[in-house]
């Protein structure tokens, strides 16, 4: 299988505002320190890592969001490591992202119809009407909420909005950024089904980040593991629950409420 | 389907019959009106002066000349006429600096809210620079320089009044721009230009709105405050602050001189600012 991502040696740095001196540059943060790995065409790969451990620096870099400081990531064989914001803009229709927070990631004062059909309309798509009515359908919302602002919608609803205008583009790649953690439990069961059901159904790629192990054990074949900004392990799901190699996922497994009655019991 | 009816149970919110707004609208209306028609529906000509009815009260007043609704000054002119040529004036100072005051402060505001970088630093010093002018300093010099005269006032409040705009506008954009749906927006593709005039200027719109009829309402005051100081347009125009400033004079023997444009003043200055608001209340999606 040919990969969609290649990254190597990825490197970013911030600049670390506070502790900026009064005079001169502030000094530059180191948030990930040299990861490399791919991600083939067509799989799901779960990025997991406590908090500050870089998972939503890499997922903007991946999307370039952010611009790294060294490395390099090619997309489809581009790389698109340093490439500006124009030359950026036709490949974007292909990377997707899906936002933690879907109140913050949905303007507030666009009605939902707007806010799918918006893209679209960018990446100069035909039939946008239909198309919107279908990303609706896929994510299981009656058509009406096209007339819907984003305050009039439960967390459930906003997120499968921000999953409809990320599939609505017929994109490749789709980045997920805790895109559950803000929901309760049920809401947060019936997103990952929908997810599940439409990376099978459209073929996606889709790396999904979370702090939650219960949450990638279910969806992912591969896991990266990221502990301070480094790749600790990066195996197939299974493998890496039946015998976590680094002490720090077996930390991250130990975490799980009960993730095995009978270990639990033992 | 019973899915669907679950999913739709927020239903739409019912929206408030917005008193203030129909208060404050009809208001500047009829002022409006006024102002527009005031050669004809004035009954009296506003500045054709009579020794021999000077000082004549309101209708309702015993002693009250017929025809004359709010009584007359001291030279006899009628007040009622001159509060309706007097809203022509008030009216077009109100129109013209506001809407250039805002749209040089939102301007200004908003490039340097969401461009930030050096556009910004540019932006700010400016502002902090114009704001260590004590205002009211600022625009007798300014008026002093320029000669009296409705366009005087216009560039007084203008050069004065547009860093309220840029400021506020500008931490908004700034707040703004730090959400997320900007990120998505950029992700979607589109590009800074684009991202400012489409996503961040709806979400600060309501509040430019409230400060554009606030400022108004403020450039109706300051026509008036220098209409009282004898600084405003030339004598021969009936104004409020002149009318009010004339009335002082003779408060005791012909309060009506003094109090009709008074309240004139009062409630278009208060219906300005209540026009903001209740236009945020009825027309912001968020708050709907
Ligand atoms: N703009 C920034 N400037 C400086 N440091 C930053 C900035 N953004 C993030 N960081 C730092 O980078 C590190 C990684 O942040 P990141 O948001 O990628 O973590 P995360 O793994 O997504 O955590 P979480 O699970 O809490 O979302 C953190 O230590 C954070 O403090
Ligand atoms: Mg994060």
């Amino acid at each position: 299988m040919a990969d969609l991502y290649q990254i190597e040696d990825l490197r970013l740095s911030l600049a670390d505002m506070t502790a900026k001196p009064l005079f001169g540059a502030a000094p530059r943060l180191e948030i990930l320190k040299g990861l490399s790995f791919t991600i083939p065409k067509g799989a799901v790969v779960g990025i997991v890592g406590g908090s500050g451990s870089g998972k939503s620096t890499l997922g903007r870099a991946l999307v370039r969001l952010l611009e790294p400081s060294g490395g390099a990531i090619r997309f489809d064989g581009t790389d698109i490591t340093h490439l500006p914001e124009p030359a950026l803009r036709p490949l974007r229709r292909r990377m997707q992202m899906i936002f933690q927070d879907p109140m913050s990631s949905l303007n507030p004062r666009h009605r939902v119809g707007t806010i799918i059909a918006e893209p679209l309309r960018l990446h100069g798509f035909d039939a946008i009407p239909d198309r919107v009515a279908r990303a609706l359908d896929h994510v299981g919302l009656p058509q009406s909420f096209a007339a819907r602002y984003p305050h009039e919608l439960s967390g459930g609803q906003r997120q499968r909005v921000g999953i409809a205008r990320a599939i609505a583009l017929e994109p490749d790649f789709i980045l997920a950024d805790e895109i559950v953690s803000g929901l309760d439990v049920s809401s947060q069961a019936q997103v990952l089904n929908l997810l599940e059901r439409l990376v099978a159904e459209l073929g996606l790629t889709l790396a999904f980040i979370s702090h939650d192990l219960s949450v990638i054990r279910r969806l992912c074949q591969r896991t990266i593991v990221l502990y301070r900004g480094e790749i600790v392990e990066d195996r197939p799901t299974a493998d890496l629950f039946a015998d976590p190699q680094a002490a720090y996922t077996r930390e991250l497994l130990d975490a799980i409420p009960l993730p095995d009655p009978a270990q639990a019991w033992a | 389907m019973a899915e669907a009816k679950a999913i739709d149970g927020r239903s739409m919110v019912r929206r408030r019959a917005g008193l203030r707004l129909w208060l404050s609208a009809g208001w500047l209306g009829l002022l409006c009106i006024a102002a527009l028609l005031a050669p004809w529906i004035a009954p009296k000509d506003p500045l054709a002066q009579d020794l021999f009815l000077g000082r004549m009260p309101p209708v309702w007043v015993m002693g009250a000349e017929p025809g004359y609704w709010l009584g007359t000054d001291s030279l006899g002119r009628d007040v009622l006429s001159r509060i309706i040529h007097g809203a022509r004036i008030a009216l077009m100072v109100a129109l013209i600096a506001g809407t250039i005051t805002c749209v040089i402060g939102a301007t200004l505001g908003l490039l340097a809210g969401f461009l930030r970088g050096w556009v910004d630093l540019v932006i700010s010093r400016l502002i902090d620079i114009w704001m260590a002018f004590p205002p009211v300093l600022f625009s007798i010099l300014l008026i002093a320089v320029l000669g009296p005269g409705l366009w005087s006032i216009i560039i007084a409040i203008v050069v004065i009044d547009w860093t309220r705009f840029a400021r506020v506008v500008r931490a908004e954009a700034m707040a703004q721009g730090a959400m997320d749906y900007v990120a998505s927006a950029r992700v979607a593709g589109r590009g800074r230009l684009g991202t400012m005039l489409r996503e961040i200027l709806p979400n600060v719109l309501p509040t430019i709105v409230v400060l554009l009829t606030l400022e108004m309402g403020i450039a109706v005051i300051v026509e008036a405050i220098l209409s009282f100081v004898n600084l405003s347009i030339s004598t021969d125009q009936p104004t409020w602050g002149g009318m009010i400033s004339e009335g002082r004079a003779s408060v005791h023997q012909a309060w009506w001189v003094l109090v009709f444009p008074l309240i004139t003043l009062f409630l278009t200055v208060l219906s300005f600012s209540q026009l903001g608001e209740g236009l945020k209340d009825r027309f912001d999606p968020v708050l709907r």
